[in-house]
């Protein structure tokens, strides 16, 4: 569905962000992506909706190269990123452009109430808190209703309990509507409650270092002995990542 | 997009009025504070009388308040002011007027598009950094001593702030919000109207005021190389006349009228940049 194909990433200050990526996200599956700090996850994020051509490589979107972002690939940015002059409800419709009002509004109103800000609809964004800000970011990515969703660390600016929460909902919309998703998280809780593969990346430059085929059954219960084995795996795959280790998958 | 959404999205005209005590209570605070800004004006004006009636000013040459205030009625009941004022706001409207919509094209379109920037930009600024009074003779010789010479050298003085504002606060506009723009697809113009006028509209309100400022000092000076009313006219008046209480009482009514169209841009200006999250000391 969305596919990367040996891509690489040199930004004008000639810094190498990412070397020689292979990655495919399959049809209606979760991918989950976690690394280090600065090891090129938001980039890679970028180029997979076209914000940013890479280098060297390409983008493929079913059968065509990705050249620019579209509208069947949404993303959530890693901050909120909310018009401050648009109240909340018309922050969510932003992307709505194409649709009569009426139908917009029911939309937004919709998507506000999955994030839990229905009462807020009105609201500017100077009025929200960080948690608040990013919710509507989401709901703002949830109403157009792209085939693949992007999300960069959507959930780390919230609370324990609103993060959890905001999983399940995620967990909801995919089982309902079957979206492609990439999810990049620091949080393995989080990549390990939500994906179907997990890929570590290691940086400079940003590469993958392993790649993992998560098969714990739906809905997945945190504290299950199965759940915490996996979490193990994963937080030595990510040290090893992390200390230039070889691959160990 | 149907027709009664405004031009540029999210901008609502009135500010909304929530978070206020009693609205008797607050107007009559609001006026208070408003009034704070005659005291010095007024504690002025009084020495001025009293050094004037005292003998320590020659009144000859600086008239003090009571005859300027007379003159200034004289002149309302011989309905002159009117004229000469209308004249005035009239050629300041018209010159502003000209010189915003001239800057609000250029300075969106050289905002936006760095090639046409890169082409006019450097022009542009080489004639602001003109005396814009350096242009008086070449309008007189263009235009002659009437109304159009006037009225484009008022345009020339309001042009520049407001493309200034309006240019670099396009360019300044937040990379990350421009991005949410691309995430949607947005086409140029619509980037332009829902993302870059909304942001860039608190410099452009900046602008918009210093340029104004300008159109007052340029109708002084475009009034003052020849014409036959207006404010302008009258300073030359009363020199002409030895009449220095007749100059103060036209540089009173610049003073106020200056004053009052700089608060009507501000209050349309804070309608429309409500949702600003800006640092306003309190009190
Ligand atoms: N526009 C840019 N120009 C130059 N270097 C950049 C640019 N954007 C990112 N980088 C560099 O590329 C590397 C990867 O950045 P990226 O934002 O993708 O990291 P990340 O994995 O998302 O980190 P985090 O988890 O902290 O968000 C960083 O070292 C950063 O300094
Ligand atoms: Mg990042």
């Amino acid at each position: 569905m969305l596919r990367l194909e040996r891509v690489s990433k040199r930004f004008d200050n000639g810094y190498l962000a990412l070397q020689g990526v292979d990655l495919a996200a399959r049809p209606g599956e979760i991918l989950g992506i976690v690394g280090g700090s600065g090891c090129g996850k938001s980039t890679l994020l970028r180029l997979m909706c076209g914000l940013v051509p890479p280098t060297h490589g390409r983008v493929w979107f079913g059968g065509t190269p990705i050249t620019g972002p579209r509208p069947e690939i949404g993303l959530v940015f890693q901050e909120p990123r909310l018009m401050p002059w648009l109240t909340v409800a018309e922050n969510v419709q932003f992307g709505l452009h194409n649709l009569p009002r009426a139908e917009r509004a029911a939309r937004a109103l919709q998507a506000l109430e999955r994030v839990g800000l229905r009462q807020f609809a009105d609201a500017l964004p100077r009025e929200l808190s960080g948690g608040m800000a990013q919710r509507t970011a989401i709901a703002r990515a949830l109403v157009t209703r792209p085939s693949v969703l992007l999300l960069d660390e959507p959930f780390s600016a919230l609370d324990a309990l609103t993060r959890a929460d905001l999983q399940s909902h995620l967990v909801d919309i995919w089982s309902d509507e079957r979206p492609t998703m990439v999810l990049v998280t620091h949080d393995i809780d989080e990549a390990l409650f939500l994906s179907d593969r997990i890929v570590v990346m290691r940086g400079r430059p940003g590469a993958i270092h392993a790649e993992f085929t998560i098969d714990l059954p739906r809905p997945r219960i945190r504290t299950s002995p199965q759940f915490q084995s996996w979490k193990e795996r994963l937080l030595a795959a990510l040290h090893a990542a992390i200390n230039g280790e070889a691959t160990a998958a | 997009m149907s027709a009664n959404e405004s031009i540029i999205e999210g901008v609502r005209p009135v500010a909304a009025a929530h978070q206020q005590p009693g609205p008797r209570l607050a107007a009559l605070r609001g006026w208070l504070r408003a009034a704070t800004g005659l005291v010095v004006p007024a504690v002025l004006a009084a020495l001025w009388e009293l050094a004037a009636s005292f003998g320590w000013i020659p009144a000859k040459l600086l008239p003090p308040p009571s005859a300027v205030i007379d003159t200034i009625r004289a002149l309302v009941a011989s309905g002159d002011l009117w004229t000469h004022m209308l004249a005035t706001l009239h050629r300041v409207a018209v010159g502003f007027g000209l010189g915003v919509v001239v800057a609000t094209i250029l300075g969106a379109v050289t905002g936006y598009a760095s090639c046409v920037r890169r082409l006019l930009d450097p022009t542009i600024q080489g004639l602001r950094n003109i005396p814009s009074i350096a242009w008086v003779p070449l309008f007189i010789l263009w235009f002659g001593i009437f109304e159009t010479s006037k009225v484009l050298l008022i345009a020339v003085g309001a042009f520049f702030p407001v493309y200034l504002g309006l240019s670099s606060g396009i360019r300044d506009v937040d990379r990350k919000l421009v991005e949410v723009g691309r995430i949607y697809d947005l086409s140029a113009w619509a980037l332009i109207r829902r993302i870059l006028l909304p942001a860039a509209l608190p410099a452009y309100v900046v602008g918009l005021r210093s340029g104004l400022g300008l159109a007052w000092m340029f109708v002084v000076a475009a009034e003052m190389m020849g014409a036959s009313e207006g404010l302008g006219y009258l300073l030359v008046d009363g020199q002409m006349t030895s009449r220095p209480d007749v100059i103060i009482a036209s540089i009173v009514m610049f003073a106020v009228l200056g004053k009052a169209t700089d608060a009507i841009l501000v209050r349309l200006g804070a309608g429309v940049l409500s949702w600003q999250d800006s640092f306003k000391p309190q009190g």
